[in-house]
Order: structure tokens, then C-alpha cells, then sequence
């Protein structure tokens, strides 16, 4: 029972972290159309600033939020310098973004060594507590916790302020949104700013559980890309729902099968794709 | 003309080995060839069909570890293994382009993505099939027709048979009607479609034989190095070989070509003095897609005709 209870709880902490990465990625790929390739990249990267942060002394929630700053500002200026410059080459975006992902992991590589280190966890969320009869680390409830807050945050953001209406009617339809005097290209750079920090400050959350490693931005990325296929482009609840989903067969397959645990992740993404290729919440076909 | 040109193309590639002389340029030429061999495989369908994969690695990697796999854990021969890779391959393609084609666009490209990134998994994970980490080695090369291909020399000439077969057949593939159609189904799906046209088969049959090209190269790979590792199937791998298509022109018959021979003599020159290749392949790649979005090839063909017709 033990046992059954743990994995539960950890799929619950992976999907967590699994919605932070893929809430912002979700959100640029509905509104801009384009699929972020260096999302996992940025995830990796802030990992890493928040490891320096962590390193000269800094408290870990703020190392987790300047992290975040500092990768909605690249963020920011990638989507100025390279990405409106392409604008109305859905293809030559992605690709630019492939590219920017391949510089990011190496210019990490170079900086921070190959080895993988633990990012040091919050003093007041260090040790376990009692859980349904068994102990489970106290961090662990507190990533569910913060990726709880973080999907009612966005929630409200999309589903309640005059920015989210903006967003919303941006993703059913570009065209007329702009026809209707939404600034467009000023939302554009907020959302891959906001999808940015999001990468950056999930990957300080996630560092004391995953650690930060070169490889962590391809281990990341395509996982965002499963959660966004099964739960729909665009879509918060889609993100939700496919990031818990992910959660549980990523934990229980390493726990039950680790030869497979990879694979079998991506069967509910083929399944949702023969069945409903949109995603399950999903309004923009892919 | 066209017989002519490509004639003389095939004998100063034939003459080539003799004017490099040392060994290290003929393997390199040997590794472009391989290169050449995928990349217009993956032109086929991002250049001719407009289906970005960014998952096209599988095909090499699946046809090399199951060529590895056969001839040292089953004992088969490298005629039999290779033909066995070559139809699992292609089995597989097949099944991964009825997913993939389940969307079009960035959701092909995303799905494809995926799908490689569980063969690269699978690669690394699944140590007790394909060695994990360390891959599969101790292959030997083959003795094609009883002719040892050992050496860089007589193994560059079997890679440039093999090249000048592809090339002609996918040169044939792509101006045949069938090739015309898939063009068609790429510029004007729906037309296509009024017309009559099943372009759901038609872009499924091009995936498929992308695929078979794939694992072409990938015999070729794991024979050119005697040794097979997850990074074959890596999303490195897969970018490579895209940018290899973009670079040198997608929907040209030799643009990819062109593109395989920078990539490759770039990755070998830079990796000789830095251990930076994959920024600087990061660096290609925003360039290209910013600068010079057409490729090479026809951004030369362009300079070439308006230096014809200059006044």
C-alpha cells in the first residue's frame, strides 16, 4: 500500500513540474503557432542560473524567480531578434528555435561541465512528512503545491483579465483578432516571455528532484511536446491533464517496468493520436 | 545534357580517392556519401512532399542497430542482414507514417519528433538488445560480390555505387508522374484531392520509401564505422540531417548533396579543433533559416542566371 501511495504522490510531483514546462509552451504554440523547440533548452537553462544563484548563497525562491526573470528576458529578445524577423514562416521559426535550442545546450556545456549536480532544496521545505501512513518528502508536496498555484494563476490570467481575453481570442482567431485592434505583436512577445520564465522557473523547481545534467533540455522537450499532443495546443486543462497523465505512466512504468518506462510513455500520445489527432482538449487542429 | 553532366559528376567522383590521396580525405568522402545517401532521403519528403520531419535519424539508426543486431547476435550474414534491416526498416516506416501523418505541419513535425525520441530511448535504455550507453560493436565489413571493401579506398567505391544508384533512382522517383503528383499533393492538397488524387497515399508511400532510403544509409553507417550507439538516433542526429536538406536547397535532386558535403566537412574540420560542433551547428542552422532560407543550390542558381542575363 506504501508503495502505491509514494509513486502516486511522485507521479503527482513529476506532472507538476511536467505542467510548468508545458503550460508556457502550450500557450506560445496556440497563440503564435509555433512549436518552441528550445522550450526543454530554457527549462535547462534556468536550472543552471538558478544553480550559480543557489551556489553564491542566494535563498532558493529567489534564485527560482530570477531565473525565471532571467529567461523571459532572453526569451524576450529571441522572439524580437530572430523570431519576428521570420514572422509569417511558420516553419523557418521552429527551425530557428531547433537552432537556439543547439546553442543554448552546448554554450551550458561549455559553462557548467558535464556532470550532473542537485540543486540544493528550500530549508523549510527539507525532510519528509507523514502521508496515509507512510513518509513522503515534504518538497515533493510542496512542487505539487506550487504547480497547483501556478495553474490557477494562468487560469485566472487567461479566463478572467482583459490580457487573457486578448490571448484567448488570438488563439480561435489570429486573423481576426488583429482586425479588431488586438496589438498582436506586443501580446506575442508577452506570451513567449511568460512561457519562457515558466521553462526557466520550472526547471529551478524541478532541479532539487531531477538535478540539472547536459541532455536535461532533450530529455524535457520531448515531453512537453507528449503532454501538448495529448492534451491539445493552446489548452490549460489539456496541459493539466496530460502533464498528470505522463506523471503516472512515466513514475509507475519506472517503477514496474525501467527497461520500457521511455517507451511506453509515449503509447497514450499514439493512442490520442489514432483516436483524436487535435489532442483531447484541443480546438486548433495540429 | 543532363545524361552528360551526370556522367562527368560520377567519373570525377570515381577519380576523387586518387586526387586525395590520404586515407583520412577518402573516409571523409565516404562519410559524405553516406550523408548524401540520408539527406536526399529526407529531401524526399521535406523537399518534394513539404512534410518536415525532425525525426528522420530513426531510419538510419533502426536500419544500422538491426543490421549490428543480425549479423552478431543471430549469426546472418551481411547479405541477409542487410536485406532483413532494410524490410524492418521499412515495416516501420510504414507504421510510423500512418501515425505521423495523422496531422500535417508543425503537428507532423512534432509527432515525428516524438516518435524518434522513443527509438532513441528505447537505444539507450533497453541495454539488453542494443548494448545501451555502448551501443553494439565488433562488425566487420563485408565482402560484397567476394570484393574486400576493408580498406578507405575500395570502401569509398562501394559507398559511391550505392550513391549512384540511389541518386538515379530517387532522380527517376521525383520526375516520374508519381513524383509530379506528390508535388502537386504538397502545393495544392485540395485540388489534388478534387482532382481525385488519394493524397493520404500518396505522402504515406513517399514516408515509406524515405524510409527505405533511410535505412539504406544506415546499412552503410554501421558498416563505414563497425560500430552502432544511441547517438545515431539522437535528435542531433535528426537536426543534422534536416539542416543538411536546408542548406544545400530542399526539393533539389542535389542540393542535399551539396548540403551533406558542408555539414560533414564542417562537423570534421571544427570537431579537429574544438569540441564545439553542436553551437556551431546551432549558429548554421539560425543563419540559414534567417539568410538563406532556399539552401545554396538554388540561391547559386539564382546568382548564376542573373550573371547569364546580365545587361
Amino acid at each position: 500500500m506504501g508503495f502505491w501511495i509514494t509513486q502516486s504522490l511522485n507521479s503527482l510531483a513529476l506532472g507538476g513540474l511536467l505542467f510548468i514546462l508545458s503550460a508556457g509552451f502550450s500557450l506560445i504554440f496556440g497563440l503564435m503557432r509555433i512549436a518552441n523547440l528550445s522550450h526543454g533548452a530554457y527549462f535547462m537553462l534556468g536550472a543552471y542560473v538558478g544553480l550559480t544563484l543557489l551556489q553564491k548563497g542566494v535563498n532558493f525562491w529567489i534564485a527560482a524567480l530570477a531565473a525565471g526573470a532571467a529567461i523571459a528576458i532572453l526569451g524576450g529578445l529571441v522572439e524580437r531578434i530572430v523570431l519576428r524577423q521570420l514572422a509569417g514562416r511558420t516553419l523557418s521559426q521552429v527551425l530557428a528555435t531547433l537552432g537556439i535550442a543547439f546553442i543554448i545546450a552546448d554554450a551550458c556545456l561549455w559553462i557548467w561541465s558535464g556532470d550532473p549536480i542537485p540543486l540544493t532544496g528550500p530549508a523549510s521545505l527539507r525532510g519528509a512528512v507523514p502521508v496515509l501512513g507512510t513518509h513522503f518528502p515534504l518538497y515533493r508536496l510542496g512542487v505539487i503545491g506550487i504547480a497547483a498555484v501556478i495553474a490557477l494563476a494562468l487560469w485566472l490570467l487567461v479566463e478572467k483579465t482583459r490580457i487573457g481575453a486578448m490571448i484567448r481570442a488570438g488563439v480561435d482567431d489570429l486573423d481576426m483578432a488583429r482586425a479588431v485592434g488586438i496589438p498582436v505583436k506586443a501580446l506575442f512577445t508577452a506570451v513567449f516571455c511568460l512561457g519562457s520564465a515558466l521553462a526557466g522557473l520550472g526547471g529551478v523547481i524541478a532541479g532539487p528532484i531531477l538535478s540539472v545534467y547536459p541532455g536535461l533540455d532533450a530529455d524535457m522537450l520531448p515531453l512537453a511536446l507528449v503532454v501538448v499532443i495529448l492534451g491539445g495546443v493552446g489548452s490549460l486543462g489539456g496541459a493539466v491533464l496530460g502533464s498528470i497523465v505522463i506523471g503516472f505512466i512515466y513514475t509507475f512504468g519506472n517503477a514496474l517496468l525501467p527497461d520500457l518506462a521511455y517507451v511506453i510513455l509515449f503509447l497514450p500520445m499514439v493512442i490520442v493520436l489514432v483516436a483524436r489527432p487535435r489532442g483531447l482538449f484541443g480546438r486548433i487542429p495540429t | 545534357m543532363r545524361y552528360a553532366s551526370s556522367i562527368a559528376a560520377l567519373v570525377a567522383l570515381a577519380a576523387l580517392p586518387f586526387a586525395l590521396g590520404n586515407e583520412y580525405y577518402v573516409n571523409l568522402a565516404s562519410q559524405v556519401l553516406i550523408a548524401a545517401i540520408f539527406a536526399m532521403s529526407l529531401n524526399l519528403l521535406v523537399g518534394y512532399g513539404g512534410m518536415t520531419s525532425l525525426g528522420h535519424a530513426a531510419y538510419l539508426g533502426v536500419g544500422a542497430y538491426a543490421t549490428a543486431w543480425l549479423t552478431l547476435r543471430l549469426g546472418l550474414g551481411p547479405l541477409g542482414a542487410g536485406a532483413a534491416a532494410l524490410a524492418i526498416t521499412t515495416l516501420m516506416a510504414g507504421f510510423y507514417g500512418v501515425l505521423a501523418l495523422r496531422a500535417s505541419g508543425l503537428g507532423f513535425l512534432m509527432i515525428t519528433l516524438a516518435l524518434g525520441q522513443i527509438l532513441w530511448g528505447l537505444a539507450y535504455r533497453w541495454v539488453g538488445v542494443t548494448g545501451g550507453d555502448n551501443g553494439l560493436s565488433g562488425l566487420a565489413r563485408p565482402a560484397p560480390l567476394g570484393i574486400d571493401i576493408t580498406g578507405a579506398r575500395p570502401f569509398y567505391f562501394f559507398a559511391l555505387a550505392v550513391f549512384a544508384v540511389a541518386f538515379a533512382l530517387v532522380a527517376l522517383f521525383v520526375r516520374s508522374p508519381f513524383g509530379a503528383s506528390l508535388q502537386g499533393a504538397r502545393d495544392q492538397p485540395r485540388r489534388m484531392r478534387a482532382l481525385g488524387y488519394n493524397v493520404w497515399m500518396i505522402r504515406w508511400i513517399t514516408f515509406v520509401l524515405a524510409g527505405f532510403w533511410g535505412a539504406v544509409a544506415g546499412v552503410l553507417y554501421v558498416y563505414y564505422n563497425n560500430f552502432i550507439s544511441p547517438h545515431a538516433l539522437s535528435l542531433t542526429q535528426s537536426a543534422e540531417v534536416l539542416l543538411m536538406v536546408i542548406a544545400g536547397g530542399a526539393a533539389t535532386l542535389t542540393g542535399p548533396v551539396v548540403g551533406a558535403a558542408l555539414v560533414v566537412v564542417m562537423k570534421n574540420v571544427v570537431s579537429a579543433y574544438v569540441e564545439r560542433w553542436t553551437l556551431l551547428l546551432g549558429v548554421v542552422f539560425v543563419l540559414i533559416v534567417m539568410f538563406l532560407p532556399d539552401g545554396l543550390v538554388p540561391g547559386v542558381q539564382r546568382l548564376y542566371s542573373r550573371w547569364r542575363t546580365r545587361p
